[in-house]
């Protein structure tokens, strides 16, 4: 019977094992495309979005992201109401981005705000992969912007979890402007000795790495995060080579000096907290 | 005659001809004196970007340039226009010096984009473009940006912030090529001619949109048909931009750079 009950178990193993992620993102089950466990759903959330069979850090939204880094109920959402020019007029593009309001409940590819990290007041901006890919268009930069401008007025840390495909193509040069609108608000923010925490998520890439991702004080990025500036297939096609295992992840950048450090999500909270009382100036 | 309108994918074959000007061309015309200076300081010097001081009139200034070639073995020398990290950050170390001896800065921009490679990656080619494009939002000095050619994405514009942005009529300046854009939007890399149209990258677009403050014009056939003509109109305006730019205070300077990126929407 014991027996029977085993054989059982990996029959039913072998069934889910072999369901297609997609058939699950529906359901109440997801299935981890790196180790290949199927895993419950709530209990993933409960993990924080990390696999609790392989570690694999899964894609968060900016709306539980929040909630893992900000103290409950002192966020205070700004920067709402923008919307693009569609300045290409970009066949559908207005329409699209309608419906992925509708979807997602976030009004764009970004969510920032004002709130407090272990008491400690901070501006936060934490990009979303659920719209368009976390791409950065006109209200992506602007937003990115005021919450820049908003940390200067305020004199408190600035904390970007950075999630991006890069440009927004469909803006067109607009979106080009946009990484030199969100870089020169950063030097400003430079100029007023104000700390910038900027976390590298998957993925991080094209005009975002280009921008105001690579230029914090301090630089986090979550394990095994893809992290580039020329997405893997472009340089691929470029120098027809196939790319070496690991090539562009965090521990890459670790080691080529281009982070700082590589943070669990279970610790990212309090490694924030440390470093952000750790600037509180007892100096002056 | 009525000129024939050229059309945007036109202007795109007439930006990348290999026989165009390039940016060596432009800086033996308007500067009576050029000594160029290599090298990042950290890891090599970059053959696509040529830097120096030059004289234009009695004015000192830096001068920045994105060098294709036009055979082949130039070509392989300049690596086509595609910069390393290493030539961004040559370009930051000349525009500092810039800015420390109170010189104007001009850049002249032609690049098919960033170079794409292992090495560059693993030399943070995001970071050094990141980087340029803050450091130079904030340099003291009047910093005039020229597209010459090219001018394609986050490797343009990582030597494109500036007080004064100009682009030859038959400059293109987008987000990506038309052919890359064709590709991921229209899942269709052929659509290129369709993608150059509907991308809006013509001096003249970036105009409307008020990126761009000065078009110079070109003869028929391009900029090499009457280069004297071109680098006149392009020497006149430097000279008269400089001018302006140095009636300014520093903080007026810098303050509106910052305006001009600002309400870029």
């Amino acid at each position: 019977m014991i027996i029977d009950k085993i054989k059982k178990v990996n029959v039913q193993e072998e069934n889910r094992k072999n369901l297609k992620a997609s058939d699950m993102l529906v359901g109440k089950w997801v299935k981890c495309d790196n180790c290949k466990e199927i895993l419950y759903k709530e209990e993933l959330h409960e993990n924080l979005g990390v696999c609790p069979n392989c570690g694999k850090h899964f894609r968060l939204s900016a709306r539980r992201r929040i909630k893992q880094i900000i103290d409950e109920g002192t966020f205070v959402e700004i920067g709402n109401g923008l919307t693009t020019k569609d300045p290409l007029k970009f066949d559908g593009y207005v329409k699209k981005l309608e419906a992925l309001k509708e979807k997602t409940k976030i009004e764009e590819a970004v969510v920032t705000g004002v709130g407090k990290i272990n008491s400690d007041e901070v501006v936060i901006a934490v990009m979303d992969g659920n719209f368009l890919m976390g791409s950065m268009g006109s209200v992506v930069g602007e937003k990115i912007t005021l919450a820049i401008e908003e940390s200067i007025k305020r004199k408190v840390p600035l904390i970007m979890f950075c999630l991006s495909g890069g440009a927004r193509m469909q803006e067109g040069i607009i979106s080009l402007m946009q990484m030199a609108k969100t870089s020169s608000a950063i030097a400003r923010h430079n100029d007023a000795g104000l700390l910038y925490i900027s976390v590298l998520t998957d993925p991080t890439t094209g005009g975002v790495t280009a921008s105001f991702a690579m230029l914090g004080d301090i630089i986090l990025a979550e394990p095994n995060a893809l992290i580039g500036f020329a997405g893997p297939r472009v340089i691929e096609q470029t120098i027809k080579q196939t790319l070496p295992e690991g090539f562009q992840r965090s521990e890459f950048l670790l080691e080529h000096g281009f982070i700082d450090k590589i943070v669990e999500r279970k610790d990212m909270k309090e490694t924030i907290s440390k470093l952000i009382k750790l600037h509180i100036n007892t100096n002056n | 005659m009525p000129k024939i309108k050229t059309s945007a994918w036109d202007k795109v074959l007439l930006a990348r001809q290999a026989s165009r000007p390039k940016a060596l061309e432009y800086i033996e015309n308007i500067f009576n004196e050029f000594i160029e200076l290599h090298g990042d300081r950290l890891f090599s010097d970059d053959k696509s970007i040529i830097g120096g001081i030059g004289k234009i009139e009695d004015y000192t200034v830096t001068v920045i340039g994105q060098q294709k070639g036009k055979t082949t073995k130039e070509n392989m020398e300049r690596n086509f226009g595609m910069t390393n990290p290493e030539g961004y950050r040559k370009a930051l170390r000349l525009m500092e010096q810039a800015e420390k001896f109170n010189r104007p800065i001009i850049t002249f921009i032609d690049t098919p984009g960033a170079y794409p490679g292992i090495g560059a990656e693993e030399r943070g080619q995001g970071e050094a473009i990141a980087r340029n494009i803050c450091s130079m939002s904030n340099l003291k000095v009047p910093i005039i940006c020229v597209v010459i050619g090219e001018g394609s994405s986050g490797g343009a514009l990582a030597l494109g912030v500036g007080d004064k942005i100009v682009m030859l009529e038959n400059a293109i300046y987008s987000i990506l090529s038309p052919e890359g854009f064709a590709s991921i939007l229209y899942k269709d890399a052929s659509k290129n001619k369709e993608a150059a149209e509907n991308m809006k990258i013509t001096a003249k677009d970036l105009k409307d949109f008020g990126i761009i403050d000065k078009i110079i014009k070109e003869p028929e056939g391009g900029a090499g048909e009457n280069f004297e003509s071109v680098t006149k109109e392009l020497k006149t305006y430097i000279l008269k931009s400089i001018k302006e730019l140095n009636k300014l205070t520093k903080n007026e300077l810098v303050e509106n750079r910052y305006k001009k990126f600002r309400t870029m929407c």
